[in-house]
């Protein structure tokens, strides 16, 4: 045998095989890049998430779950039916976020609820005993809630606005309260999520305020 | 702007809609979105049912090694055994992020693809005419990755807060982290065998996007605009970032852009040299757009329009399109380190301004909404067919002007994640065409050339990656790149699609499409177009005055011999004076502003064929 059909065959072989370039991981700025493989590339992707991230999830489900349940007090009580379109908008978005958030916690191999939490069915506001406690931040308390699903026409409008917009507001502060908790929120879709939360009630929060003071 | 004009502005919008919703109520159709043949297509990871009209699939290409994991999309478990499997493999290894592999945005520079992933970066050769042939792989974490590309250096935007200086995933942990890094990485990619990371600009909000912004007093300069939407990050970790709202801290990181400059020479000393309050109004309110909030409501003053999700440059008309959260603005860039805002515009049907994209001749701008972040399906039947879609916005006289939603005319099922998101002028001449990824609504082509009624023209869908599961994915960017359409798809790849001529695109204006060529292109950096005098060009033209039914036969006929005696090579025998001369007439006596145009164009064409 000589080297050559050697030679040959090897780029045979070569030809034949899936070839890729090497894939680069730069170091920090003026290093060089060292080459790793595949494996260690989809490896790196990987974040974690933490308790903190969890119990967020499992926190703004229920919050969440109280808007759905003002908008539905709000096909029925409510009289502008510019209060009724954003109501039926801010429903949807907020039922696809929960949707999102039960497939995180699920994903995760997490609990849908907190232990010791009873289950947001229970959170729903005319079905609870009065209170003046919320039960997350910016949520309406069950009095409040009480005296929203006792109101209607413009009234319920503007209970319907106000309360929502605290609502809102609740999980701006539950998102800055995550954002503020060291190793939280690494989760690359969490991360997405907290995002988008902060765009989405920003924005309703500001449109409520303008319908508000056009009521 | 003052709160009480903006408030009486907002009366007016919901006003002016209210009366247009009452008009469009005789019209039923054009506010649901139809049921159509990509409206449930097979589901399937790689073998999804297709769709196609007007454009046809040329190439896919399977996601790059190391930048694909099953496991990685969203995937909810279907059944108890799954599920157990799943806590199984969790309680194993927590580590664990789906989307962290995403496919992004996209940039292209002498013959190279290079497409941002949540992961990093791959660059193809896109030069050969068959597939795309992947050259280089950079893995480096920390948020989408949108990227662009000028000569040898390459930028990329990083934002979570997990991302390190190093590229390195030993998660930066802690609120102050002197390893962590969030802002413009800038890598030089002059050796496709040796990448190197030669700069980290550090912002005080990360960076969700950014804009490549030439130096008009020098080309060996450029600027960036950088959008971060992240949380201001503390001042113990960057000096520069103070949180909190204008009235109490007047210098806060919110409510202004990153502006960084870039020595294309020396570009490791790259440097935010401003950060502009363009969002502020006459009286210096650094919050004067989208605030808000009035005395007796039971709420704090909320930050709105703090923040732009994406700019778009056109330098050649000192312009930018910002869509910035809240809303939609103008600025003047003539002075680009010190951008001006000229106009903004409030929409009550906009939840989310995200990207913004000129017509060639400026004069019109198309925005999108992305409402709800495009992770969730919003494309269904029974979702507004004015949210989530793109507005087709006029300029005139340096002021935006709404004047119609556009959304995908396709109800997609409840398992694809559907919202307008980035697109790209494709260059017909005479026709204002913008291609478009719709996530897994598909990619489609909108013709917005009358802004009062955009209408698709083309698409491409796939089914989603498994019937009756939302699994995050589709086409995150669709862009024109020197004749064919790149679409960046999430999960699946990388698709490369051609059109195909029909009914509404003939043979030669996607002809005169396909020979605009440039080396270079950051879509979020718009070029003028200038179409060559050719056959193709004026037969585009003529193709566009020819669908009219009022078209003059006489003379499109004696377009049509001259035209087609030019293709041949033939001498110029039918008299290309008196053809222009005809077609000026002609322009004259029109009286559709759009007709007009393409008759005028078609004139300069003959008369400078004619010497």
């Amino acid at each position: 045998m000589t080297a050559l059909p050697a030679l040959l065959l090897a780029a045979l072989i070569a030809a034949q095989a899936p070839t890729s370039p090497p894939i680069f991981q730069p170091g920090a700025p003026g290093a060089a890049a060292r080459i790793i493989t595949p494996g260690e590339a989809v490896a790196l992707s990987r974040s974690t998430f933490t308790a903190a991230d969890v119990a967020f999830m499992q926190h703004m489900i229920v919050h969440h779950a109280q808007a759905v349940e003002m908008v539905e007090l709000l096909e029925t009580r409510g009289a502008s039916p510019a209060v009724k379109l954003l109501g039926r908008r801010i429903a949807l978005s907020q039922q696809a976020e929960m949707d999102l958030m039960r497939d995180w916690l699920t994903l995760r191999g997490q609990p849908l609820e907190m232990p010791g939490m009873s289950g947001h069915d229970h959170h729903a506001g005319h079905a609870m005993p009065a209170g003046e406690t919320p039960v997350m931040p910016g949520m309406l308390s069950p009095k409040q809630m009480q005296t929203l699903a006792a109101a209607s026409g413009p009234a319920f409008d503007r209970l319907f606005l106000q309360g929502m917009i605290q609502h809102h507001q609740g999980a701006l502060d539950m998102v800055a309260g995550l954002m503020a908790t060291p190793g939280a929120a690494e989760d690359t879709l969490l991360s997405d999520f907290t995002n988008s939360v902060v765009a989405d009630q920003s924005t309703e929060i500001l449109r409520m305020q303008s319908i508000l003071s056009d009521l | 702007m003052n709160v009480r004009s903006t408030l009486l502005s907002t009366a007016a919008v919901l006003g002016v809609l209210m009366s247009a919703s009452l008009a469009s109520a005789q019209a039923p159709a054009a506010q649901v979105i139809p049921t159509d043949a990509r409206s449930a297509l097979s589901g399937g990871m790689f073998d999804a049912g297709q769709y196609a009209s007007g454009m046809v699939l040329e190439h896919s290409v399977r996601p790059a090694p190391g930048f694909f994991e099953r496991e990685a999309l969203f995937s909810p478990p279907r059944n108890p055994a799954e599920g157990a499997a799943l806590q199984e493999r969790i309680r194993a290894d927590p580590r664990f992020a789906p989307l962290a592999l995403a496919n992004s945005d996209m940039a292209l520079s002498n013959g190279r693809l290079f497409v941002g992933n949540f992961n990093g970066f791959n660059a193809y050769d896109v030069t050969k005419g068959g597939a795309p042939e992947l050259v280089m792989s950079v893995v480096c974490p920390g948020g989408q990755g949108d990227v662009s590309v000028v000569g040898n250096l390459l930028f990329m935007s990083v934002e979570a807060n997990r991302a390190r200086l190093d590229c390195g995933t030993a998660v930066a942990e802690g609120e102050v982290n002197a390893e962590r890094f969030r802002g413009v990485r800038i890598f030089d990619i002059s050796d496709l065998n040796a990448p190197r990371q030669i700069a980290a600009v550090q912002t005080c909000r990360g960076s969700h996007t950014h804009t490549l912004v030439p130096d008009p007093a020098n080309p060996r300069s450029l600027y960036i605009y950088n959008s971060g939407t992240a949380d201001v990050r503390k001042t113990a970790e960057l000096a520069i970032c103070t949180d909190g709202q204008p009235d109490q801290n007047p210098d806060t990181a919110l409510f202004s852009i990153d502006v960084i400059k870039v020595d294309l020479d020396r570009p490791q000393d790259a440097a935010i040299v401003s950060r502009p309050r363009i969002f502020a109004d006459a009286n210096g309110r650094v919050a004067g757009l989208w605030r808000g909030g009035r005395a007796g409501i039971a709420t704090q003053n909320t930050a709105q329009t703090n923040q732009c999700h994406d700019i778009t440059v056109y330098p050649e008309i000192g312009l930018a399109a910002g869509a910035c959260s809240g809303n939609g603005i103008l600025l003047d860039i003539s002075n680009p380190e010190h951008p001006v805002r000229v106009s903004d515009i409030f929409d009550p049907d906009m939840a989310y301004w995200h990207s913004a994209t000129f017509s060639n001749a400026g004069d019109k701008v198309v925005f999108t909404d992305e409402w709800g972040g495009g992770i969730g399906a919003r494309c269904r039947a029974e979702d507004p067919s004015t949210w989530g879609a793109n507005m087709v916005a006029a300029i005139e006289n340096r002021t935006l002007r709404g004047r119609a939603f556009h959304k995908l005319p396709s109800a997609q099922g409840a398992d694809e994640n559907c919202v307008a998101h980035n697109g790209m002028i494709v260059p017909v001449p005479g026709r204002d065409l913008m291609v478009q990824a719709w996530y897994q609504g598909g990619v489609s082509i909108m013709d917005f050339t009358d802004p009062a009624k955009p209408v698709e023209i083309a698409a491409f869908d796939r089914g989603p990656i498994e019937d009756g599961k939302l699994f995050v994915a589709g086409s995150w960017s669709a862009y024109w790149f020197n004749g064919r359409i790149y679409s960046s798809e999430i999960a699946r790849g990388l698709d490369v699609l051609k059109l195909v001529p029909g009914d509404h695109l003939s043979a030669a204006e996607i002809a005169a499409a396909e020979a605009v060529r440039s080396d270079q292109i950051n879509p979020q950096t718009q070029t003028r177009v200038v179409w060559a005098d050719t056959p193709d060009v004026a037969q585009a033209y003529l193709d566009q005055l020819m669908r009219a039914p009022a078209a003059d036969a006489a003379l499109t006929a004696q377009v049509q011999a001259a035209i087609d005696e030019w293709r041949a090579g033939r001498p110029d025998s039918r008299g290309a004076a008196g053809i222009a001369a005809a077609l000026t007439a002609a322009a004259e006596k029109e009286t559709g502003a759009i007709a007009k145009g393409r008759l005028t164009a078609l004139a300069g064409i003959f008369t400078r064929r004619a010497g």
